[in-house]
């Protein structure tokens, strides 16, 4: 009979097995699926009920949470609130997360697999697991110049550290007040959320980040890089100007706004012509080097790919197949060329850099629990849109622009700043958006920043530079100063 | 060394060692109850004494019990089945105090905590383990009443159905109500009629071995000894239908078909009583309605989440939420799943002490019936080694019912979690059994008495 009872007890053997089987599809494998279906409220208490860990500019927290005596333990406070909003996002009951509060939620609630150790700790000293710290890469000075430079005006600054990537400034104009929307109070919340949704301004749009405009002038960037590039261009060369260029295989002919030609004799050197961000130059430039040499220089600063900066911006665009004529309006940035605020900053940060494109970033650190750094962002290069050499010459046209061109109102005594504005044309019947790229200090760039303040903030006479280069300068001396 | 090979090696009674790992299932069992006092008030509670002293002298008493009268026996089982009862009642009363903090919230009053209950039904235990150890001093002597056991087993059984006493909670109808008391007595049947199909099974058993016909291929009994098996399977039927319980059903008919394997040594029966069940499980899925819905459900519970799916959708969410490590104890949110305390104090465990914590106690109770079927194969009477094996069949056997449920193995049934889950009548019946597994594993691990053979008379020295 003993042959059969092991028998026996091997079939429960086989039975245990499949209890930890089940378990283990349950618990370990599939348990995320099942955390994350609809209907299981835990997950939103359970969060709750933990410490999440901060978002940090410089120092100070943007975003922390604070004990209640309600049954939801804790609050998350957003302090100042709307400046950084782009950045944080909200904590909602009811929407859930955005931005950062989304993109670094395993890390803020502690769930990340990096806090195991800590985890185990926390375990055995019997307390309440604790979230981790998400330091930015934001400036604060630099944020608050963007902010009020907008001043409520609608539009988006993006900085960025032109070495490395990393964002300095992430402002959208005008933001929302992510408290409104992360109370305990989901009735409160509703009525919130829907009044931002119903406020023709947006201001729930990241704009810096989700937003593509026509980029105008400030495209002349790209086509002069992409001169460069070719071989058959210097900044001295000279290249016709024209009051009027006629557009191939059309009966249009693309102007200058001046209605007069851009030099003596409709002749300018390329330096000048980015100086005076002359429309015909560059509509002539465009279909001299072709689309495809215009598309392969915009895809290496960045066009035509999606970041994750951690959140996922939006893609800017260079036409696929566009004839001679639209390749000519794509060269002076207009057509369907479409670019965010971000993709502006690091055209600007990749000539700073010597040519070489950054893949942006907004958190430099993750945290632990005990606030010790955990994890530092590695810089990291995208792709090198131009020579050293090239990057350096295209920087100093920029200066020219900024100290003899169409640019005035960036100049900093003291500092030699590169820019260029574009007031792009939005083909409705709103007014023109106002550009500004800049980037300083010519010697060894900083920062580079874009402006864009959408048609044109109401403002009775709309231009880069009267509009958008001041925000600009602001930035910069942010960024310089601090 | 100088020990004359001649003496027979005194054979070690291990005691020291069950005493040993009594003190380390005292220590846990106490480090999990401060712990979730110090997680969720901050402070010892109270109870905590109450609860330390009873811990220590129940298990001082237990061992002292064993030590006298089962000086053999086993030395695992004991502090295995200590530990378990005192992880159940630190789980009872972690959940009472997550219905206290509920409570307050609510403005309501304080309920009365569950726990009080629990501990006393383990005092009831351990007393009812003791007297057992003391009543049967020989386990042989239980087969001179296998068929009072099948009478009161069966009576007890039907008592539930009985006008008056019995009631239906849950919508099952096992349980007997006398003024204050409520009983379940399935689970006292258990053990009784694992005595009975053990006396049965020792006497007929050879004749149930013999073979009639064959099969294709399969060694066929012969058709009236088909009986017995049938009469289990009806019993079974009638259990399901008219007490609308599945899990004793199923118990009592797998502790059927695995005894009767053992005792005919015949795989047929085996594949004989699977056919019955299949049958039986497509039969109650057609004709009863209660037991469709639990296969619906237990197909797709999503789909039915906030109705009869209810319960073990939440026991899912909570076992997921645990993950591998679990919330740690006093952190999750264990009172989600309705009855936490009984049928789902699994899923409690899942969520709080994670996948690593249920395989633990999965583990313990995989000791405890590994020890029980050693115990089988050490019995050197063929009634023991049905008994023990029977005894450790229904344990694993409940075992698996009720994790497979609240885990969706399996359909979901109303088996209580042994020594784990709140309910007297389950633990005092569980902690009668690993009084008859440890008098077995005693008897089989004693020294032999020197034994009179009857062929010579024996010679007296006298004084003269």
């Amino acid at each position: 009979m003993s042959r059969q009872v092991r028998r026996l007890a091997a079939v429960l053997g086989v039975l245990l097995g499949a209890l930890l089987l089940n378990l283990t599809w349950i618990q370990v494998l599939h348990a995320d699926e099942y955390r994350a279906r609809s209907g299981n409220t835990r997950l939103i208490l359970e969060e709750y009920n933990r410490e999440r860990g901060p978002i940090l500019v410089n120092r100070s927290q943007v975003a922390r949470s604070v004990r209640t005596d309600d049954s939801l333990n804790f609050l998350r406070v957003y302090k100042p609130g709307a400046e950084y909003a782009p950045a944080t996002g909200f904590y909602s009951l009811v929407y859930g997360a955005t931005a950062l509060e989304r993109t670094e939620n395993s890390v803020l609630s502690g769930s990340d697999s990096r806090f195991f150790v800590d985890r185990i700790q926390q375990l055995f000293a019997g307390t309440k697991t604790k979230g981790g710290g998400v330091v930015t890469t934001l400036n604060a000075a630099a944020q608050d110049a963007a902010w009020q430079g907008l001043a409520g005006r609608k539009g988006a600054v993006v900085a960025i550290n032109p070495t490395t990537g990393a964002i300095l400034a992430l402002v959208s104009s005008p933001s929302f007040d992510p408290n409104l929307l992360s109370n305990h109070k989901p009735d409160e919340i509703r009525s919130s959320y829907q009044a931002l949704e119903s406020d023709p301004d947006k201001p729930l749009l990241n704009r810096p980040l989700a937003i593509t405009y026509p980029p105008g002038s400030t495209f002349k960037l790209v086509t002069t890089a992409a001169a460069l590039e070719s071989g058959r261009f210097t900044p001295t060369t000279i290249i016709p100007g024209p009051a009027e260029y006629q557009l191939p295989n059309s009966t249009k002919k693309l102007k200058n706004w001046s209605g007069q030609p851009c030099g003596p004799g409709g002749k300018i050197t390329l330096e000048e012509a980015l100086a005076v961000s002359c429309n015909t130059a560059f509509a002539w430039l465009g279909n001299e080097l072709g689309a495809d040499a215009l598309r392969a220089e915009a895809e290496k600063f960045g066009f035509n790919t999606s970041f994750q900066v951690p959140m996922t911006a939006a893609t800017s665009r260079f036409p696929a197949n566009p004839d001679a004529a639209q390749t000519a309006q794509s060269a002076i940035g207009q057509f369907d060329v479409r670019a965010t605020a971000l993709q502006m900053a690091m055209v600007g940060a990749a000539i700073g850099n010597g040519g070489v494109t950054m893949n942006p970033y907004l958190v430099d650190q993750i945290l632990a629990p005990d606030l010790s750094v955990l994890s530092q962002t590695q810089a990291s290069v995208f792709q090198t849109a131009m020579s050293q050499a090239n990057a350096a010459a295209e920087l100093i046209m920029m200066v020219n622009v900024v100290d003899h061109g169409t640019g005035p109102n960036a100049q900093i005594p003291g500092v030699r700043v590169g820019g260029k504005t574009g007031t792009a044309q939005t083909g409705n019947d709103l007014p023109p958006h106002a550009w500004f790229v800049g980037v300083a200090p010519a010697e060894a760039p900083q920062v580079a920043v874009a402006v864009v303040v959408e048609n044109g903030g109401g403002s009775p006479e709309i231009s880069g530079n009267k509009l958008a280069a001041p925000i600009a300068r602001a930035v910069i001396e942010a960024v310089l100063g601090s | 060394m100088s020990v004359p090979a001649a003496l027979p090696a005194r054979q070690p009674t291990r005691r020291n060692a069950e005493a040993g790992l009594l003190v380390v299932a005292l220590i846990i069992g106490l480090a999990a109850w401060a712990n979730v006092d110090l997680v969720m008030l901050g402070e010892l509670s109270p109870a905590f004494t109450i609860f330390a002293i009873a811990a220590i002298a129940l298990a001082v008493v237990a061992h002292l019990g064993v030590r006298f009268a089962a000086t053999y026996a086993d030395p695992v089982l004991l502090p295995a089945v200590f530990l378990l009862n005192l992880l159940g009642l630190t789980m009872i009363h972690r959940l009472d105090l997550g219905e206290d903090a509920r409570a307050v919230s609510n403005g309501t009053a304080t309920p009365s905590p569950d726990v009080t209950a629990q501990l006393t039904w383990t005092a009831l235990g351990v007393a009812l383990f003791l007297l057992t150890l003391l009543v049967v001093r020989d386990h042989r002597r239980l087969q001179r009443y296998t068929y009072t056991a099948l009478f009161i087993g069966l009576l007890l059984l039907i008592l539930p159905l009985a006008p008056g006493i019995g009631a239906t909670i849950n919508g099952a109808t096992l349980w007997v109500r006398l003024g204050p008391l409520s009983f379940q007595p399935a689970e006292i049947a258990k053990i009784l009629l694992t005595i009975f199909f053990a006396g049965y099974l020792v006497v007929k058993k050879d004749s149930l071995a013999l073979v009639r016909t064959k099969v294709l291929g399969l060694e066929l009994p012969r058709g009236r000894d088909l009986g017995p098996l049938l009469v289990a399977w009806l019993v079974s039927l009638g259990v399901l239908v008219f007490e609308r319980d599945l899990g004793t059903s199923l118990l009592f008919f797998g502790l059927f078909v695995g005894m009767l394997y053992i005792a005919t040594q015949r795989f047929s029966w085996v594949v004989l009583g699977g056919l019955l069940f299949i049958v039986g499980s497509f039969g109650a899925y057609f004709a009863f309605n209660h037991v469709r819905v639990r296969v619906q459900v237990w197909l797709d519970p999503f789909a039915y989440q906030s109705e009869q799916g209810y319960q073990i959708v939440q026991s899912i969410f909570g076992l997921s939420s645990g993950g591998l490590l679990g919330s740690g104890w006093g952190q999750g949110f264990p009172l989600f799943v309705p009855y936490a305390k009984s049928d789902f104090i699994i899923s409690a465990f899942g969520e709080e002490l994670g996948y690593t914590g249920l395989a633990a106690i999965l583990m313990l109770y995989a000791i405890i019936v590994t020890r029980g079927m050693r115990a089988s194969v050490a019995c050197r009477d063929p009634f023991g080694t049905l008994v023990a094996a029977g005894l450790s069949i229904v344990l694993a056997l409940q075992v698996f019912v009720v994790v497979g449920g609240v885990t969706r193995l399996i359909p979901l049934t109303g088996l209580t979690t042994p020594f784990l889950a709140a309910g007297g009548s389950a633990l005092i019946a569980n902690w009668i059994m690993i009084a008859l597994l440890l008098r077995i594993s005693d008897t089989s691990r004693r020294p032999d008495a020197i034994v009179l053979s009857p062929d010579d008379a024996l010679t007296q020295v006298m004084r003269l």
